[in-house]
């Protein structure tokens, strides 16, 4: 009988919060220490994934199944690939880096503020272990409450309420529309083979008509879209990054937004192959122009977290543009480029934290020649920001190499629209640099600014690490993903050619 | 001229007979217990509930018809008879802290209570339109005095003449329907004749079943407070007693659709293209309109009577689908909304103190820190109301829509979403101001009484736990549905 690591992970840190329900509320030291220590402990749980995966085969591993609500067809099950192993491991390396960044900024509600920690882990866990329909969708919307908490109740005080509530209102339009989806497509199945169910698996292999697949690919697309997010809904992300707390910036861009790029592999592309490939230049069309908005966007800006926040539009471009070209480097290049943005951007938002901890402000202006008092934080900012805008030997240039390989192959314009973007990339990183670090000190307050502290230092330790690592040697990683892309790419390959015309899609017309 | 009694076994009315029993019982001890001593009324009342609730249950699987084919016994309406208990002893339970801010905490008011539950299950178990007809009649009286208990307060006065006169009216509509009816299907009013003979009819007596079909809708509509029949309704549950409203949103709304739904099934079903198509766009203007108008409210009883109508129109889109799972849904959701929306009325009542002077929705500010457990208990009621999983109001919602989707009305289940998704706003609207805003004032001390500690304990719990064990409810509710023909 094999240990069920997954259901550990996603109910361990149920559990965790009703341990902290028992503690005093006014000892923020042991609050936070407890957190951390089961955040640890979570991810101490996640690493046998990393070691006992099998990464021959594409099959779903770890597989637990239990019937949930069998007269439905729903049941509790989970499991495992190359798709979503690293975005498991992901979301736990950062908890426990999360909680150690709470340290000095969080100080009033410390306990809720780690119960909702939790609770947001085991959600997201949940979102990328889910392989039931019905399941997925509960974690995908429980998720919400707690990361709605976390800025509205956190947030930068002038806008936080309006933030969050534009954070649950668009993502919760989205997902409402694929329950309606959900629904079609269960009935569908139901009446095709006999058997209800919200087995995703099963539902891969079934045959689903044109018409249907293009209103059930928007349905799925729109709610993942908005997660990405896209660029036409993008609208919720800056004011959700801006106002909320570092914390809460650093989930929301490296793990909720990773949801949404999962989504489309997991669920969009898979399930309706044939719209999927209807819906390419669409898709790639609106990734581009995210590639190079967000990029132009994100110069303008004034505020350090608003740059960085809109740059996310820009980077999550750069993912979508690869999962659309269906080809192996361009898919593999987006899963890795999934990574690279939760670690870099990520780090970046917890490097604003920190100036923020000490100037409380977040304005570009503000700054200037912060290099002399803080020459550890100019050391580690550099490296984060030339990963984030792809220097090679760093994590960014492997996924956005790959990506633009992968674009050259499937459309030599789009590839060639993208590379710009990571010229824009250099601008905005470099210039927002050169303004915060470079140059005389202006204000006089921030002469005296104290460096890193052991503690913060101890936050980026890891995540520079896998920085390095993954820009030196990103077979490590690679190699996890291979067979599931190449089973994946196999799937789509099986689908592609039908051509049809939007008015046969309107009509329901068979191609 | 010999008058035959037809035989009949009163065990098949028991929990009847022991809520009558109950309620006369309360009645008596009040009027001969001396003045000024403190009666054991809700006590009583809550054995009386319990001993029904077990009669419930060991009539459960029994079918049949009884007292000259004017009463079913199926599991159908027994489903309901434990809605309407759980309903009933929920507001027993959440009401002498209340009642007694205002001196009212009489006999009475639970005799009445017990007989409004009578009412609803004769109009749940009715087989024979007269029956159905003398259990609204037994229910709404009952509860158009509920609504006027507080006197004093000419706001009560408004709700329970409004309710009356209304209500009066909408009866009315019922009778007339049952009129032509009578008519139309050559003098009978047994349910289980009705098809066959409106079947048989033939042409010349269509358009006389359509207009009762018509007066029908209205008469129910009026009851479960569909739009365009929903404007007594705000005002009405903001005047009425805190609990009576709480009572009413849940009971009387289910016992309306028990009916609705048993009657539309059984003796329609040859009509249904006519009044599906009306119930479609009545669910849709119903959803609509109180989803949209409850953003504008201040007042927290306001705002919940708004989203009861929002959710009456859910529950219609349930009738439109009908089919095996949209009877289901129907029931699996009356019983979560009975949890959802009497836990929230629960914490209004204690948010509400001294006699309501806590009413406005900016009263919930910083409540949430204050007082968490009565912040997370608002919260949850909040989130399951608005169908946010992991609550029994999501399990409901995707019940709802899943009929709609497998009956073929797409969509009807879009539009219904997207009022799911306006009704986020409101609901999360409570959220944020129970712990995103600071709290305008010390919010002092809330009386905590052990009756309506329970009641948000079984409320949460049950919200939550039937929310994520779905599949008994939903195999009892499959169960239940089994006595409508093509089920």
């Amino acid at each position: 009988m094999q240990l069920p690591i997954l259901s550990i992970l996603v109910f361990f840190p149920l559990m965790g919060i009703v341990l902290l329900c028992f503690l005093d509320r006014k000892n923020h030291k042991v609050l936070k220490g407890v957190t951390f220590g089961l955040s640890l402990l979570e991810f101490l749980f996640s690493l046998p994934l990393w070691f006992r995966f099998d990464s021959h085969t594409p099959a779903m591993q770890f597989v637990e199944r239990y019937p949930w609500f069998p007269s439905y067809g729903i049941s509790y099950y989970v499991g495992v690939d190359g798709f979503s192993l690293l975005l498991i491991l992901l979301t736990t390396l950062l908890t426990p880096i999360c909680v150690l960044a709470t340290w000095e900024d969080i100080q009033h509600r410390v306990k809720e503020f780690m119960i909702c920690l939790l609770a947001l882990m085991s959600g997201m866990l949940g979102v990328f272990v889910a392989l039931d329909l019905f399941l997925f969708y509960v974690f995908w919307e429980v998720m919400l409450i707690p990361m709605y908490l976390l800025i509205g109740v956190w947030g930068n005080p002038a806008r936080r309420i309006y933030a969050a509530i534009k954070f649950f209102l668009f993502t919760m339009f989205g997902s409402l529309l694929m329950l309606v989806a959900i629904l079609v497509l269960y009935f569908h199945y139901g009446q095709a083979t006999g058997t209800y169910t919200f087995d995703l698996l099963k539902m891969y292999g079934v045959a689903i008509p044109f018409h249907m697949q293009f209103w059930m690919f928007l349905a799925f697309g729109l709610a993942f879209a908005i997660k990405v997010p896209m660029f036409p809904f993008h609208t919720w992300l800056p004011d959700a990054h801006t106002e909320a707390p570092t914390v809460g910036s650093v989930i929301l861009a490296a793990v909720l937004l990773k949801m949404g790029t999962y989504g489309f592999l997991r669920f969009n592309m898979p399930l309706f192959p044939q719209a999927a490939w209807y819906f390419v230049p669409l898709f790639s069309v609106l990734a581009l122009i995210g590639i190079v908005y967000g990029a132009l966007v994100s110069m303008m800006q004034k505020d350090l977290k608003r740059l960085i926040a809109f740059s996310s539009v820009s980077h999550l471009g750069f993912v979508m543009l690869g999962l659309f070209t269906f080809t192996m480097p361009g898919v593999q290049g987006g899963i890795i480029q999934m990574i690279n943005h939760g670690l870099s951007t990520g780090a970046l938002f917890l490097i604003v934290g920190m100036v923020y901890e000490r100037r409380h402000t977040r304005m570009i202006a503000d700054f200037g020649g912060l290099s002399t008092p803080m020459p550890i934080f100019a050391a580690i900012f550099m490296v984060v920001s030339l990963s984030s805008i792809g220097l090679p030997g760093l994590n960014g240039f492997v996924g956005e190499f790959l990506i633009l390989l992968g674009a050259f192959k499937a459309n030599m314009i789009y590839s060639t629209i993208a590379a710009t973007g990571v010229i824009f990339a250099a601008c905005y990183m470099l210039w927002m640099f050169q303004r915060v670090m470079f140059g005389e000190v202006t204000h006089e307050k921030n002469r005296n600014l104290k460096d890193l502290s052991l503690r913060e230092i101890a936050i980026f330790a890891p995540l520079l690490l896998f920085i390095v690592w993954i820009g030196v040697y990103p077979n490590t990683f690679l190699h996890k993903t291979k067979a599931t892309t190449e089973n994946f790419l196999a799937m789509m390959d099986k689908a592609k050619g039908t051509k049809v015309s939007l008015s046969q899609a309107f009509k329901g017309e068979a191609p | 001229m010999t008058l035959t009694i037809p035989s009949f076994t009163l065990s098949n009315i028991g929990p009847w007979l022991t809520l009558t029993g109950a309620a006369i019982l309360i009645l008596l001890v009040d009027a001969l217990s001396p003045k000024g001593r403190k009666a054991y009324f809700p006590q009583l009342a809550l054995l009386g509930l319990a001993v029904a609730l077990l009669q419930t249950f060991c009539l459960w699987n029994k079918r049949g018809l009884d007292f000259a084919r004017m009463v079913y016994i199926d599991n159908f309406a027994l489903f309901f008879y434990a809605v309407f208990i759980l309903g009933t002893a929920l507001t027993v339970l959440m009401s002498r802290h209340y009642l007694e801010d205002y001196g009212k905490d009489l006999g009475e008011y639970y005799a009445l209570l017990l007989f409004a539950t009578l009412g609803m299950m004769l109009m749940a178990a009715g087989a024979h339109l007269i029956m159905i007809f003398l259990g609204l009649e037994v229910m709404s009286i009952a509860v158009y005095v509920l609504a006027g208990l507080l006197r004093e307060d000419p706001k009560s006065n408004e709700a329970a003449l409004k309710y009356l006169v209304l209500g009066a009216f909408s009866s009315a509509f019922l009778l007339f329907g049952m009129a032509m009816l009578y008519g139309a299907a050559g003098g009978t009013l047994y349910l289980d004749d009705l098809a066959s003979r409106l079947a048989a009819g033939g042409a010349l007596t269509q358009p006389l079943t359509l207009l009762a079909l018509a007066l029908f809708i209205v008469g129910f509509g009026f009851k479960v407070a569909s739009v365009p029949f929903h404007m007594w309704t705000p005002d009405v549950y903001e005047g009425a007693p805190t609990s009576v409203t709480a009572f009413m949103a849940v009971g009387v709304k289910a016992a309306a659709f028990a009916a609705f739904a048993r009657i539309f099934f059984l003796a329609f079903p040859a009509f249904k293209v006519d009044w599906v198509m009306v119930l479609w766009v009545l669910a849709v203007a119903t959803m609509t309109l109180g989803n949209v108008v409850a953003i504008a409210q201040t007042n927290i009883k306001r705002m919940l009577a708004y989203s009861s109508i929002a959710h009456a129109g859910y529950l219609l889109v349930a009738l439109v689908a009908m089919n095996q799972l949209g009877a289901v849904s129907l029931l699996y959701y009356l019983l979560a909304y009975t949890l959802m929306n009497l836990g929230a009325f629960g914490v209004v009542i204690l948010v509400g103190r001294k006699k309501d002077s806590y009413l406005s929705i900016y009263d919930y500010s910083g409540l949430g820190f204050q007082h968490p457990a009565l912040g997370a208990a608002m919260a949850l009621f909040m989130f399951a109301l608005a169908g946010i999983p992991p609550t029994a109001g999501f399990v409901g919602k995707f019940y709802i829509f899943s009929a709609a989707v497998q009956a073929g009305y797409i969509w009807l289940a879009i539009i219904g979403v997207m009022n799911s998704l306006v009704s986020v706003f409101y609901y999360l609207r409570i959220t944020v101001l129970m712990y995103m805003k600071p709290a305008e004032a010390d919010l002092g001390p809330v009386a905590f009484t052990p009756a309506l500690t329970t009641v948000l304990l079984v409320t949460a719990v049950g919200v939550l736990l039937i929310g994520i064990f779905p599949g008994f409810l939903y195999n009892a509710a499959v169960n239940s549905v089994k006595i409508f023909p093509g089920l």
